[in-house]
Parts: C-alpha cells; structure tokens; sequence
C-alpha cells in the first residue's frame, strides 16, 4: 500500500518533517516493499493553502495514509475528502514511522492537531 | 482633490491629522478606510443614514456539471481550492476554502464546464452619514475577515468628486494600505521622531514613490525622540508640513474624542495652511505633468 511521510530529508533515515502543508519533503513509499520516492514540497512557501496544496498533491499521488506530526484544519479536511487516513503525532526516523504504522500501533486521527498557519516560520505554536 | 493620510507605523497620529484637517476645511468628505479598526465616528460623531452590507464574490462548484479538470485549483492563485477527484475511498469534490478567496472571480471565467459560479459573502459593512457639513463613509470589516482591501474600495465607491476628500487610511505598507491610498492626489504620512517612527516613515515613502503619489510628513509628539526623521526628510527633500507638539491638552482632548481644533483657532489655521501648501504643491506638479 501506498503511504506518505512527511520529512525534513529524502532518505527513510531522515526524521519526519512537525509539519503537514509545509513539510520540507514528502517520502511517498510502498509499505510491503519500501521503495520508496521523495518529493519537494511546492506548496512550502505558499503565503496560504499550503496545507490545502500538499492535500491535493497526496490525493493526486494515490496514497491511502499519512504519516506526520501536525495537520491543520484545511489539509485534514482536504485529506478526509480524498480518503486518505491521516496520522499525527509521529517523529523521529522515516523508517521508524513507517514500521509503526505496520505495527498497527497507530490510530488515525479524527481532528487536525494545530491551528492554521502552524507551520509558517515565526508563527506561534498551536495559534 | 483626493488627499490620503497613512503612516506606516501605528498609532502616530493617522485619525487625529485626517479628522481635524476635515473639520478645518469647508465642503469635505472623510472616508475612514482603516475598517479593521475605523475609529474616526469616535470624534466626528456622525449621524449614520444608511447601512450596506458588503460581500465579496466567492466560488460554488456545481458538482453535477463538474469533471474534476482541477483547472478552478490551477488558476487560484491564492490557493483557496482543492479538486479530488471520486473513486477508490475519496468522496470526488471540489473544495473552496472562502476565508482564502480574494474573489477574483479566475476559477468561475476559466472554468471549462461552466461548473462554477460566484456567491456572495458577506465580510463587512459600508456606512454613510453626515458629521456636521462633513459627508462621512466608514467600513468596518466582520471579525474573523481579512479581505480589507475588498471592503476599502467598496468603501472608495462613495468616493464625491464635487469634495475634498479625507482618507484616513489604515497603519502599515502593505495590501490594505495600497488599496486606500491608490488614486490619491496627495499623501500625509504622519509619523514620530522615534526609531520605529523613522524606520516604518522610510517603508511608507517607497511605497508611495512606487506608487507616483506625491507626499509630505507630519511629525507628531514632535519635541521627543531625536532628530533623525528630520535629517531624514531633509536628505530626501520630503516637506515635512506640520509638527505637532508632545501636549498633555492634546492627549486629554484625544481621551474624551474631541478634536483638537474645537475652538482651537490657532490649529484650524496651521491645518488649514498646510492644505494651502498641499493645494499649491499639487498645482504645481500638475502643471509639470
């Protein structure tokens, strides 16, 4: 299955990127293969809608999970459209994320975690 | 004549310049364009005679006539839309995100199958009235909104060609502040002998150069802080038209919102020479033109 972590580099030894909309990187990996493939976040920069971008950047690509720290309310109500289950909460390595949500350890989340704009620099936490 | 007030920084004196300039001239209109905080009504006092809700224009997608193309999301520039298409676990919609919309109407022209089309939003109120022989405008935006620019040239619609008009417009540099001075004849930046005073006095007169709009400075609570917005306006040959001194009386008069030129004669005339000195600069670039 087709799942996506966000991170802060392009290996699965990178650590997973707090941030949804404005994630450095998106891993996009095959969960019973590994394989694996990053992407630049486009919608990093955006002044606003990134996280409704990187949503529709994860609908356009097919997955059906992801694997994050923080979702805010306009990405998680883009992801809930397109289906894809959202996990908040993860850090740490890419590879660890990962074995975690195959672990079944993980709950998806059913309410963003932070606030809009959460992820845009010099913003406050959660505001 | 179309004479703007704005400052760059906050609370340097905007209201008490574009009010009591107002009150110091015949046949005006003052139109209060800072509508995230209009405070003017405060000590103009006018009498409100009509009310209209303003609404900006904001995207529904008919999802019948929609086939997910995702042209609408392409065009917006604002990032105000999501198309996710239907099928495998996704419901197939198209998502508009309103509070991003600048409503420029993009997705509902461009869109191939006529899908979309514009519903109006309310984001804010224009009020018209009289203060005296002053016609008064003012809007003020709804809380949670943040289109200002959409409600001040809502605002500029009452804009009377026959008047001096007043525009006091909002502190900063940015979107909302363009939208208020734009068209403006003349520009008073008022600001304070302050660092802060000086640094922000430096980003509002690019912003007026790019703009071509001529301007001067008013130095408010001008015998505190140093002398560097003086050097500065002298380096730049920028007229400074008016100082007003750091006065507890003008402090108090601000408090209870009486205008500093209520039956202050000595200010309605330096208010009304340095709109002399506006009118004549104001010709005099007009003749160059």
């Amino acid at each position: 299955m087709k799942i996506c972590v966000t991170a802060q580099g392009k290996t699965l030894d990178d650590q997973v990127d707090p941030r949804f909309g404005r994630c450095q990187f998106f891993i996009i990996v095959d969960t019973d293969t590994l394989a694996f493939e990053a992407f630049e976040n486009q919608s990093a920069q955006f002044a606003g809608g990134a996280g409704i971008q990187s949503g529709q950047f994860m609908a356009s690509k097919g997955v059906k999970a992801v694997l994050t720290g923080n979702v805010g309310p306009n990405a998680f109500q883009t992801l809930r459209a397109a289906g894809i289950e959202i996990y908040t909460g993860l850090s740490g390595k890419i590879r660890d994320a990962i074995d975690k949500y195959k672990g079944g350890a993980l709950k998806p989340a059913d309410n963003p975690s932070v606030g809009s704009k959460f992820g845009m620099p010099g913003a406050g936490k959660g505001s | 004549m179309i004479i703007s007030v704005a400052s760059g920084k906050g609370g340097t004196g905007k209201t008490t310049v574009a009010v009591n300039l107002a009150l110091s001239l015949e046949n005006t209109q003052f139109l209060d364009c800072d509508v995230e905080e209009p405070n003017a009504h405060i000590f103009l006092k006018p009498e409100i005679k009509e009310r209209i809700a303003a609404f900006i224009p904001v995207p529904e997608a008919d999802e019948a006539k929609c086939n997910a193309c995702g042209k609408c999301r392409e065009v917006c520039e604002y990032h105000a839309i999501a198309v996710i298409p239907k099928g495998d676990g996704a419901i197939g919609s198209v998502l508009v995100f309103p509070h991003l919309c600048h409503g420029c109407g993009a997705c509902s022209l461009l869109c191939p199958q006529k899908a979309i089309r514009e519903v109006n939003k309310e984001i804010g109120v224009v009020e018209t009235g009289m203060a005296g022989d002053i016609q008064f405008v003012h809007g003020t935006l709804n809380i949670g909104e943040i289109m200002s620019p959409s409600l001040i040239r809502q605002v500029k619609k009452r804009i009377n060609p026959f008047r001096t008009v007043i525009i006091d417009a909002p502190p900063g540099t940015s979107c909302p502040v363009i939208a208020a001075v734009k068209d403006s004849d003349y520009c008073i930046l008022v600001t304070e002998p302050t660092p802060f005073g000086l640094n922000d006095l430096t980003l509002a007169v690019e912003v007026l150069r790019k703009l071509k709009i001529p301007f001067g400075v008013v130095i408010n609570r001008a015998d505190i802080g140093d002398d560097k917005v003086d050097n500065y306006c002298q380096a730049n040959k920028i007229a400074v038209l008016l100082r007003i001194p750091f006065d507890r009386e003008i402090a108090r008069l601000y408090s209870r919102g009486i205008p500093l030129v209520k039956d202050n004669v000595e200010y309605k005339e330096k208010f009304r020479m340095m709109f002399e000195t506006i009118t004549k600069r104001h010709h005099e670039a007009d003749r160059c033109r």
